[in-house]
C-alpha cells in the first residue's frame, strides 16, 4: 500500500512535529504572537498539537504601541477563545526603563526597539525557547536560518556557527542564557499560509480584506494607512483608496496595497498574480540595505 | 498536489546557485522588486547575475560562494518543490549533509568542460549514502562546448560507469546551459539533437514523496494530560508516524519496556480516525494505563519489530571541529529518545571517492567513519538503508550542545536481555 499526501498535509505535520519538540525539550516556552497571519497559524497548529490539553507555552505579544486596532482586539479575542495565556509587554515601557532614543523622522518606525522589549520579556520569564512564524521565502537572510536557531545570551545569530540540522531531528540542548528561536513554518510560502487558511477556515483581523481607508501617498508611490503616528507636511498626498494588507506590522512601517479581494480565495487569486514579493510590497525598513535582515537578526531581532 | 524536495550538489563554480537563480526566474517565481534589488547590486549593467537570488549572507557576497544551505520554493502547476541548495566546497560537506538528509532527489552539476571530477564522485557518493534514490546528472555549461553531442555523451557514459560500479541507482542525464537558460525550463534549439525533458519537466514527472510500506513505527513526543473536570483520566500519546500505518484496535509492545497494550483510539486533530500514515502527527490512547513516557516507541510485537539495543555499528559524519577520538563520551538523540553514549572504537574511515576502508586513529571534521556505540539506554532502531526515519540519529556534545555528527545505522545486536531465550543446544563430546 502507498499514501500520497497533498503538500499542506505534509507541511502540517511537518509543524506539528516541531511544536512537539519544543514541548518536549524545553522547560519554559513561548509563541511569540503579533496577531498577524502566521502567528494566527501557529496557534490553529498548536491547537492540532496540544488539545484536549492545553498549550504548553503562553502567547506572549511584544506590543511596539503602533499596532492597528483592530489587530490588537483580535489579539485579545482569540487568546480568550483559546483560553490560553496572553503576555503583552510594551516597547513604551522599554523606552522609558532603558532610556532609549525614539525614532524621528516622518515615518517613525519602532521595529528596531521591538528587539529590546523582546529581549527583556526572554530574561523576565527565562523562557528557553520563543516559536515565531517566520518562513523563509520572506527574505535571503530567513532562507538561510535552521528551524531551531540557537542565540546566544545578547540574543544574536551567527550564521556562520549554525548547528547542522539533519533529517527531522531538532536539537535544543542549550546553555544557560542562550535561547533558541523556532520556526515552525519555515518551509511554507506565503501562498501556503494563505491556502492553510482557506482549507481550515481561520478568521482573520479585518485588515487583511479589502477596505475603504485613508492613506498617505509614499514617494516610492507605496500607501500607508494614515495614523497619528506619522509626522505629516503640508505637500504630503492623502488619499482614500480600497485597500488591504498583505502582512501587519507596525501601522509606521506597513504598506497596503490596493484591492477589492473580500474573502480568501479572492486574496489566494490576488497573490497567483502578483509579481512584488510580501515584504517588497509591504515593509519599509527591509531596504536600508542589502544586509538589513541579516543584520537585525544577528542582533536579536526576531 | 505533491512535494518534491531536491538538492543540488557539485563542485564549487560549477554553477549551482546559477541553475536554481534560472530554475526561478525561467518558472517566472521571482518577484519583481528582488529583480530590482539585484539590478542595483549589478552597477555594470547587463544581465543579472541569478547567483545572487541565493546566496542570502553577507560573507557569501563577499566571497562569491554558497557556505551554507539555503532553502528556496516554488510552484508549478503540477507540483510543489523545495529546493536545498547546499555548498559544494570540500570544506562545507557537513553541510552538504544537512542537505541531502531531507531530499528525495539529487541533482549532481558537472561543469562541461570538466567532466565527472572528485567532488562529483563525492557528492554522489555521500547522496546515495544517506539514501537518496533519485539521481539527476545535469552536465551545465553546454555553451562552452557548443552544444557538442559527443561531450554530453562521455560525461553521461562516465558517470554511469561510476553508479554501475557503486550499484547505485541510475541517474537521468539531462545538458543545459543555467547561464543561457538552455534546457533548463524551456527546450532549447542549441540542443536538437537532445529529445529528453528539460530538467524541470524531469523533476514535474519523477516520483515524490510516497509513503511505502515500511513496518510501523511511531515515537511519543509529548504526553497529552489534560487534567479537567472533564477528562480527568486522558492520556494521550502526541508524535508523529515515522512509517507505516497504525490502526485502532492494534496489539502495540511499548520499547524499550516491553510493556504491552492495544490502540483504544487514534486521533488527528481531536477527530478519531480508524487508520493513520506516516508523516501524519497523531494522538494515541492506549487500552491499559501502561507506564509510556517521551522517547518511547509504539510498535507491533513479532518479525517487524526494531532491534532493541544499547551497542550499534553506525556511519557517521562527523561535523564538529573538535576530533572524535576512540572512548569519547557524547548524547545520542534517536528522534525524541536521548541517552548518554560512547563510542568504544573508530573502525575505520570512508574514502568517499572509492568508498574504500582507511585506517584512522581519529575522526576529523567532515571525515566519514564506521564506528561502533554503546548507549546507557535500549534504543529501538532499525537500519538506515531499511528505513530512513529510525535508522538516523544524531551525536551531541553534553556541554556545549552542539551537534557533533550525523549517524547511520548499520548494524544493531539485540540486547541479551531482550532477545528471546535460544533454546539449549544439545551437543556430545
Amino acid at each position: 500500500m502507498s499514501t500520497t499526501f497533498d503538500y499542506l498535509d505534509r507541511l502540517e505535520a511537518e509543524a506539528i512535529h516541531i511544536l512537539r519538540e519544543v514541548a518536549g525539550q524545553f522547560e519554559r516556552p513561548a509563541l511569540l504572537f503579533s496577531g498577524g497571519k502566521d502567528s494566527i497559524v501557529l496557534t490553529r497548529l498548536a491547537e492540532k498539537a496540544f488539545r484536549p490539553g492545553r498549550f504548553p507555552f503562553p502567547l506572549v505579544h511584544v506590543d511596539t504601541g503602533h499596532n492597528f486596532p483592530e489587530v490588537l482586539q483580535y489579539r485579545d479575542q482569540l487568546a480568550a477563545q483559546l483560553g490560553e495565556k496572553l503576555i503583552v509587554r510594551k516597547v513604551e515601557d522599554t523606552i522609558k526603563r532603558q532610556r532609549l532614543r525614539e525614532p524621528g523622522g516622518k515615518y517613525p518606525s519602532r521595529n528596531p526597539l521591538q528587539t529590546y522589549t523582546l529581549l527583556e520579556v526572554i530574561e523576565e520569564f527565562e523562557f528557553d525557547a520563543c516559536i515565531g512564524g517566520a518562513r523563509r521565502d520572506e527574505e535571503k537572510a530567513r532562507a538561510k536560518e535552521r528551524i531551531f536557531s540557537v542565540r546566544d545570551e545578547f540574543g544574536q545569530w551567527d550564521p556562520k556557527r549554525q548547528r547542522p540540522e539533519l533529517w527531522n531531528i531538532y536539537n535544543g540542548r542549550i546553555q544557560k542564557g542562550e535561547n533558541v528561536r523556532v520556526f515552525p513554518i519555515s518551509n511554507w510560502t506565503e501562498l501556503d499560509v494563505w491556502r492553510y487558511i482557506q482549507r481550515e477556515n481561520i478568521p482573520l483581523p479585518d485588515i487583511y480584506f479589502g477596505h475603504e481607508r485613508t492613506c498617505v501617498v509614499l514617494p516610492s508611490g507605496q500607501l500607508l494607512g494614515l495614523s497619528e503616528h506619522l509626522q505629516l507636511d503640508e505637500e504630503d498626498e492623502i488619499v482614500t483608496r480600497q485597500v488591504r494588507f498583505r502582512t501587519v506590522g507596525d501601522s509606521t512601517c506597513t504598506a497596503a496595497v490596493e484591492s477589492d479581494a473580500a474573502t480568501v480565495e479572492d486574496i489566494i487569486q490576488d497573490l497567483l498574480l502578483a509579481k512584488v514579493s510580501e515584504r517588497g510590497a509591504t515593509r519599509l525598513d527591509d531596504n536600508i540595505s542589502e544586509a538589513g535582515m541579516e543584520d537585525r537578526k544577528r542582533n536579536g531581532y526576531f | 498536489m505533491d512535494l518534491l524536495r531536491f538538492i543540488t550538489c557539485g563542485s564549487v563554480d560549477d554553477g549551482k546557485s546559477t541553475l536554481i537563480g534560472r530554475l526561478l526566474y525561467d518558472s517566472e517565481s521571482v518577484s519583481l522588486d528582488v529583480l530590482a534589488a539585484l539590478e542595483k547590486r549589478q552597477a555594470s549593467g547587463g544581465v543579472v547575475d541569478l547567483a545572487l537570488l541565493t546566496d542570502g549572507l553577507r560573507a557569501e557576497r563577499e566571497q562569491g560562494i554558497t557556505i551554507d544551505v539555503a532553502y528556496k520554493y516554488f510552484t508549478t502547476p503540477r507540483r510543489k518543490f523545495i529546493i536545498t541548495d547546499a555548498p559544494g566546497h570540500v570544506q562545507y560537506t557537513r553541510n552538504m549533509v544537512t542537505g541531502a538528509s531531507n531530499a528525495d532527489l539529487a541533482i549532481v552539476l558537472v561543469d562541461a568542460r570538466q567532466g565527472v571530477i572528485e567532488q562529483t564522485r563525492r557528492h554522489t557518493l555521500i547522496a546515495a549514502l544517506l539514501g537518496i534514490r533519485h539521481f539527476v546528472l545535469a552536465v551545465n555549461k553546454m555553451d562552452l562546448v557548443n552544444y557538442e553531442e559527443a561531450v554530453f555523451a562521455r560525461i553521461a557514459t562516465d558517470y554511469a560507469e561510476l553508479t554501475n560500479h557503486f550499484h547505485l541507482p541510475a541517474a537521468t542525464a539531462i545538458p543545459l546551459s543555467a547561464l543561457q537558460g538552455d534546457n533548463v525550463v524551456k527546450p532549447s534549439q542549441h540542443l536538437p539533437w537532445y529529445t529528453g525533458p528539460s530538467l524541470l519537466e524531469h523533476l514535474e514527472t519523477v516520483p515524490g514523496a510516497v509513503e511505502t510500506a515500511a513496518a510501523p513505527r511511531f515515537q511519543v513526543q509529548y504526553v497529552i494530560r489534560p487534567q479537567t473536570p472533564e477528562l480527568p483520566d486522558y492520556r494521550g500519546y502526541a508524535g508523529q508516524i515515522l512509517s507505516g500505518s497504525y490502526h485502532r484496535g492494534q496489539r502495540v509492545r511499548v520499547l524499550p519496556s516491553g510493556l504491552e497494550s492495544e490502540i483504544e483510539a487514534i486521533e488527528v486533530n481531536q477527530q478519531e480516525v480508524e487508520t493513520a500514515t506516516a508523516p501524519q502527527a497523531v494522538v494515541m490512547r492506549l487500552r491499559d494505563d501502561v507506564d509510556v513516557s517521551r522517547g518511547d516507541a509504539l510498535v507491533l510485537a513479532g518479525p517487524e519489530a526494531p532491534t532493541l539495543t544499547r551497542e550499534l555499528e553506525a556511519t557517521l559524519c562527523w561535523m564538529s571541529e573538535q576530533p572524535l577520538w576512540p572512548g569519547r563520551k557524547l548524547l545520542i538523540q534517536h528522534h525524541s529518545a536521548l541517552a548518554k553514549a560512547a563510542v568504544p572504537a573508530i573502525l575505520y574511515k570512508v574514502n568517499v571517492q572509492t568508498f574504500g576502508r582507511i585506517h584512522t586513529e581519529q575522526a576529523q571534521l567532515n571525515d566519514i567513519v564506521r564506528v561502533r556505540l554503546k548507549t546507557a539506554l535500549p534504543l529501538a532502531l532499525d537500519l538506515y538503508q531499511e528505513n530512513r526515519a529510525t535508522g538516523s540519529f544524531i551525536l551531541v556534545d553534553e556541554l556545549t550542545g552542539d551537534t557533533l555528527a550525523a549517524g547511520l545505522v548499520e548494524a544493531a545486536n539485540a540486547e541479551y536481555f531482550t532477545a528471546p531465550v535460544a533454546p539449549p543446544v544439545a551437543f556430545s563430546i
